[in-house]
């Protein structure tokens, strides 16, 4: 815990660049997410899962 | 906050003495100073609100249940769910009746065949759908107007030029352009689907004039529109049965997609927006606990001077 916060915490420059960071890997994180829970939710029924059957 | 908060009104939020809170509460109230006249005023402008709300609300209560309409029941749609997404097979049988059935009187002029790619069709099917029209375009080289085959950027053809023409051509009845009816009317995808399929004859006593055909669906029960929808009317390209109802339903989708062709993104951010705000309430809560636990373990001692 010290070490995180020594290293990444204690600074300004630091904290921000993990707030960016940290910020990028969350979103695409919970866009990945919540897209694959969406289309399983939705199997059979978006155009992805029919489009095979006009190309 | 709690910091600023604390040196403000600390003691007081500490204190649990029930007799007490009356006290503190009189104590934090503004409304104190406030002279025999504005409390009155207050009074009425929170009884006007209450009473002004409460009319508009019974008055919107009497609107629904008046008219001789019958009001659509609800359907079981496959994307009526808080994430269901429309179901895209159906969209695309429902731009075939459109096509087939629909256009013949009904514009949809802000659907463009660019719109179907990724949605219904592949972009070769748009491009061939849209090559199937021809679109009036110019003035050329020589400022002369010429006829095209359509672009997948060209809009639905409408079927009259304007609204004159298509009064003239259906007994002085417009049909409506058919973008966002699923958006314009009452009861939405499940007022078109019973308009669709609940034509019979008129009963006793209700005239219909010539060219008027009798739907208990429609405001005032007599419409311009005859039935059109009947059993195997089109033939599904996917072999699907085309019975009555699979049409009007089929048509139904499409023209909720229509009106809403940001349906699915729509359900989609609904989970994304469940996410994040589960994660800032959680984080929320926490530093709220972190923030006071300074303040709610604080005891203050009274040490009496030593002489």
């Amino acid at each position: 815990m010290k070490v995180i916060y020594n290293t990444l915490f204690k600074r300004t420059s630091t904290f921000a660049v993990v707030c960016i960071g940290s910020a990028f890997f969350f979103e695409r994180a919970l866009d990945v997410a919540s897209e694959s829970f969406f289309e399983s939710v939705n199997k059979g029924k978006l155009w992805k899962d029919i489009k095979h059957k006009y190309e | 906050m709690a910091a600023t908060l604390g040196r403000i009104c600390g003691s007081k939020l500490l204190k649990s003495v029930p007799a007490l809170n009356l006290q503190q509460a009189n104590g934090l109230s503004t409304a104190k100073t406030w002279t025999n006249g504005q409390k009155k005023l207050v009074a009425t402008i929170g009884a006007l609100t209450g009473g002004v709300g409460a009319l508009i609300y019974a008055l919107e209560q009497s609107v629904e249940a008046s008219g001789t309409e019958v009001h659509p029941p609800k359907m079981p749609w496959s994307h009526s769910g808080l994430i269901s997404a429309l179901d895209h097979s159906s969209v695309r049988r429902g731009y075939e009746v459109y096509k087939q059935v629909c256009s013949a009187c009904h514009s949809m002029k802000y659907i463009a065949y660019r719109n179907l790619v990724g949605v219904t069709h592949t972009e070769a099917e748009a491009k061939a759908e849209a090559e199937g029209i021809m679109v009036r375009d110019g003035p050329d080289d020589a400022g002369n107007y010429y006829d095209r085959p359509g672009k997948l950027s060209d809009y639905f053809p409408s079927p009259y030029p304007n609204e004159e023409a298509a009064r003239a051509a259906n007994n002085g009845a417009y049909p409506p352009d058919l973008s966002y009816i699923v958006s314009a009317r009452h009861g939405g995808e499940d007022y078109i689907f019973s308009l669709l399929t609940g034509y019979f004859d008129a009963p006793a006593g209700v005239v219909l004039r010539e060219g008027q055909y009798f739907n208990p669906y429609f405001p005032g029960g007599a419409i311009s529109m005859a039935q059109v929808l009947y059993n195997e009317v089109i033939e599904y390209q996917d072999g699907t049965p085309a019975t009555q109802s699979q049409l009007a339903k089929d048509v139904a989708t499409f023209l909720k997609w229509t009106s809403e062709p940001e349906h699915d993104v729509r359900k989609q951010m609904i989970i994304k927006v469940v996410g994040i705000m589960t994660f800032l309430a959680a984080i929320t809560y926490y530093i709220k606990r972190h923030k006071w636990s300074a303040l709610k373990s604080r005891k203050i001692f009274f040490v009496p001077k030593k002489d």
